[in-house]
């Protein structure tokens, strides 16, 4: 595959995917995590949200698909108001929300497949998914799953025998086959070697661009953000601090996100490493 | 920590400052006081004159008791399958109702956790808190002498053991796999299917074997109180003062538990 | 094999669509996988029409099993009040007694038993030692000593005290196996003697883990003093059994809600002291 330096070019459509309108969660011990969070992403559009640890990156995503419920506010996607659904209308949401965690959060005991499957649980009965008896389109759209992210001989394995970068293949692949309209994915490399970084962040998004996935993705290395996505969203302590191409981040912009800090020099760093890899 | 210098400066390293130390040491002589009075109480209850006695009786006994009467094994062996079946039914049935139980007592899988929770743990400490042959003696009484009193005793007094382990296991499972499994939408039954009980079948499979492994040793007692099984045996042969046939028993009783010991930690070797 | 139930490294996704999928079975062989079942299925039916309920006991019986949960409802304190406070004073004599002396005895068969700092004949003598006493159920050493020692207290606080040796060593010496090696080695190194070295760099490591199981164990020799009295070695168990056989459910029921509740406390209270300790 072609090593990228440019952001991949999605097509920009008017339809809106998700808004947020004043979005806020204040935790049960006082801590603010989100302040009046407004915005608005399009059908297709991969966007970076970067800040620094305790920003509130992971509680904004999580607020969306609601593992974590929000103080007020509005998350609406694609028309439908997600803070006011009930338990069942949340399941049905849900199932249109991919998510793909840190820590990969695979079900360690059990197989690649059932891992995969798993994300059809939402459009399968229980008993059905508690025999393993998935809908033979979900199994065929599996393995077509699993032969995208390379890891089709692997089907049989358990998960905990899995590398950290097939985990979050596996992790990817079970959030695509919920057949998502809006992918949530929070620091899909935070525990991955650099050059698994890129191949998994490269992969997310080549599969956003062919599925016209709409993406939100936290991530705190700023390099890796600007490489993949056309735009980017800093946060500082749960207030939106930056929301532009990634051509804006300047050492400025990073000061109000990170705090004080030569910038600079890791920005052109950056900038090197990628020419490096571009080169060999 | 505290670490004291003395004249020139040296530090002393100390465990506990003086009052702390004071403390530990009215700790020690209230304890010992506790233990001598402890002590005096059996002793004063105790008839000594039987137990100066006691090196020529056990010897007496030891002559009886030898050798076994080794043809006594042939009216054993239905006993001895009766106490295999108090444990392993008494287990399978504890697991079957200390499931829910579990699910019930577990701080992150509880319904309610004012009303239902505190129900749960109450089920579980009586469980507990009271000896299988408390049971035995119990349900000899509702229904009956007999295997079925026994496999009861050692199911009730099972529940309660594997639930409080089994409950300890959900409390400890790994968070984030359950919201993953919360995140695609799936119903509560099947984020139980897929997000907890494969965390915890490692657990579930240890503790089946350990707590069988136990219920073995226990049900070879029961008889005592009319529970079924070899203690039944035992307990006439004592009565009768048939000693070559209790030492026959005993020895019988240590290699079930031997046998019971060998087979637990083969299967949780293959389970694990 | 008509569909492989393991997926080879080469294989292709136009095979595998189409193809149904199973989860691979947790025994691979199947005959084994068959047999196992078929005959655990033929052991449950054997063993459950072995049982030889008779249900018409049982539903007389029921009648009784109601009048011990009214007795639970309505615990009778009073009428049996002194044989209750003299058995259950006992039944705690006996569990202090006994896991005093049991923890001074397992202390040095447990340092005995580790095989990482004992020498290979003590190990073996103080490994026997261990499963004799894990072997033999507290009831039946009970029943021996109490035809040795006669009735009493002592018989039950022998038992209790040989019972904690097997429990505590064990589980002493399991601690000690598989302490860090490298704080035990560098006391070694400065050249301290054996008695010095487990105080160093033995003791610290295991102590916070002795003290939970030896509060662990007051707590089970407290539950095991309760139906010593049963085969008549001392303790509440005597006063337990009386009441059963007179079918007094009320006084029975006072007596199990005493030993709940003592368990409950003494729980709750190792609890406290085991997250001090650690």
């Amino acid at each position: 595959m072609e090593p990228n330096t440019h952001p991949f070019i999605l097509p920009q459509r008017e339809i809106l995917m998700l808004k947020l309108e004043k979005l806020t969660k204040v935790y049960p011990t006082g801590d603010k995590a989100l302040t009046d969070v407004t915005l608005e992403i399009p059908s297709g559009q991969v966007v970076a949200l970067i800040g620094p640890s305790g920003a509130g990156k992971s509680t904004l995503i999580r607020c969306i698909n609601r593992l974590v419920s929000p103080t007020s506010g509005k998350a609406i996607l694609d028309g439908t108001d997600l803070t006011a659904l009930g338990a069942g209308g949340l399941r049905r949401e849900r199932r249109r929300m991919g998510m793909i965690f840190q820590e990969y959060a695979l079900v360690e005991r059990l197989t690649v497949m059932e891992n995969v499957l798993s994300g059809r649980l939402g459009y399968v009965g229980f008993w059905r998914s508690y025999f393993r008896k998935f809908p033979q389109k979900d199994v065929d759209e599996a393995f077509r799953l699993l032969d995208r992210v390379g890891l089709l001989a692997m089907a049989d394995k358990r998960a905990d025998e899995l590398s950290g970068g097939q985990r979050q293949r596996v992790g990817i692949a079970r959030a695509l086959i919920q057949d998502p309209a809006l992918l949530l994915v929070d620091e899909p490399t935070a525990s991955l070697d650099p050059k698994t970084s890129r191949q998994i962040m490269r992969l997310i998004c080549e599969l956003c661009q062919e599925r016209d996935l709409a993406a939100i993705i936290n991530i705190h290395d700023v390099a890796l953000a600007q490489m993949f996505v056309q735009r980017v969203i800093g946060l500082r302590f749960g207030v939106v601090q930056f929301d532009g191409p990634p051509e804006g981040l300047t050492p400025e912009v990073l000061t109000t996100i990170y705090g004080e800090e030569d910038w600079k020099e890791t920005i052109q760093k950056v900038d090197e490493e990628d020419l490096q890899d571009d080169a060999s | 920590m505290p670490i004291s210098s003395d004249k020139s400066g040296l530090k002393v390293w100390q465990r506990r400052d003086r009052n702390t130390q004071l403390l530990v040491w009215a700790g020690w002589l209230l304890g010992t006081m506790v233990f001598l009075y402890c002590w005096r109480q059996i002793s004063d209850a105790t008839e000594w004159f039987f137990v100066w006695d006691a090196p020529r009786i056990a010897a007496d006994i030891g002559d009886r008791a030898l050798p076994p009467r080794w043809a006594y094994i042939n009216s054993l062996w239905e006993p001895i399958w009766d106490t295999l079946n108090i444990a392993t039914l008494g287990t399978l049935f504890a697991l079957v109702l200390a499931v829910p139980v579990a699910f019930l007592a577990a701080r992150n899988t509880t319904p309610n956790r004012y009303i239902i929770r505190p129900i749960a743990l109450l089920i579980i400490v009586s469980s507990r808190s009271i000896n299988s042959l408390i049971w035995a003696l119990l349900l000899v009484a509702v229904v009956g002498p007999g295997v079925f009193a026994g496999m009861l005793a050692i199911t009730i007094r099972s529940i309660g053991f594997c639930a409080k382990l089994l409950y300890e296991a959900i409390e400890e499972i790994d968070q984030s796999q359950v919201e993953a499994i919360t995140a695609t939408g799936a119903s509560r039954w099947q984020i139980m299917a897929y997000g907890i009980v494969p965390q915890i079948m490692p657990a579930f499979a240890g503790i089946s074997v350990f707590r069988w492994d136990i219920n073995i040793r226990e049900s070879t007692v029961l008889g005592l109180v009319g529970a079924g099984g070899i203690g039944l045996q035992l307990q006439g042969s004592l009565n009768t003062l048939a000693w070559p046939q209790v030492s026959l028993i005993l020895l019988v009783i240590l290699f079930a538990v031997l046998i019971s010991e060998w087979v637990s930690a083969k299967v949780r070797g293959a389970i694990i | 094999m008509s569909r492989s139930s393991t997926l080879h490294a080469d294989a292709r996704l136009e095979d595998l669509v189409g193809s149904k999928w199973q989860k691979p079975p947790f025994i691979t062989s199947s005959l084994l996988r068959w047999s196992l079942t078929i005959g655990a299925l033929v052991y449950f039916v054997v063993a459950i029409s072995s049982l030889d309920v008779n249900w018409s006991r049982v539903s007389e019986g029921l009648d009784r099993g109601l009048q011990f949960f009214l007795g639970f409802v309505n615990p009778d304190f009073t009428s049996r009040a002194v044989d209750i406070k003299e058995g259950l004073i006992e039944s705690v004599e006996m569990t202090i007694a006994s896991t005093v002396v049991g923890i001074f005895i397992s202390i040095p068969i447990g340092l005995g038993a580790a095989r990482n700092i004992a020498p290979l004949p003590v190990y073996l003598v103080c490994r026997s030692i261990v499963a004799v006493s894990r072997a033999l159920n507290e009831i039946i050493v009970a029943i021996l000593l109490v035809a040795i020692f006669g009735f009493g207290p002592l018989a039950g606080f022998l038992t209790l005290s040989f019972a904690t040796i097997g429990f505590l060593a064990k589980l002493l010496a399991e601690e000690i196996e598989d302490m860090d090696k490298v704080q035990a080695e560098a006391v070694r190194a400065t050249g301290s003697r054996w008695t010095q070295w487990i105080n160093y760099g033995v003791q610290p490591q295991i102590m916070p883990r002795l003290i939970g199981l030896s509060i662990y164990r007051l707590d089970i020799n407290f539950r095991e003093s309760a139906v010593l009295g049963l085969v008549g070695a001392g303790g509440i168990g005597a006063t337990l059994n009386t009441a059963f056989d007179r079918y007094e459910f009320d006084t029975a029921a006072a007596i199990l809600l005493i030993i709940i509740i003592v368990v409950m406390m003494l729980e709750y209270l190792s609890g406290i002291i085991r997250a001090k300790v650690q």
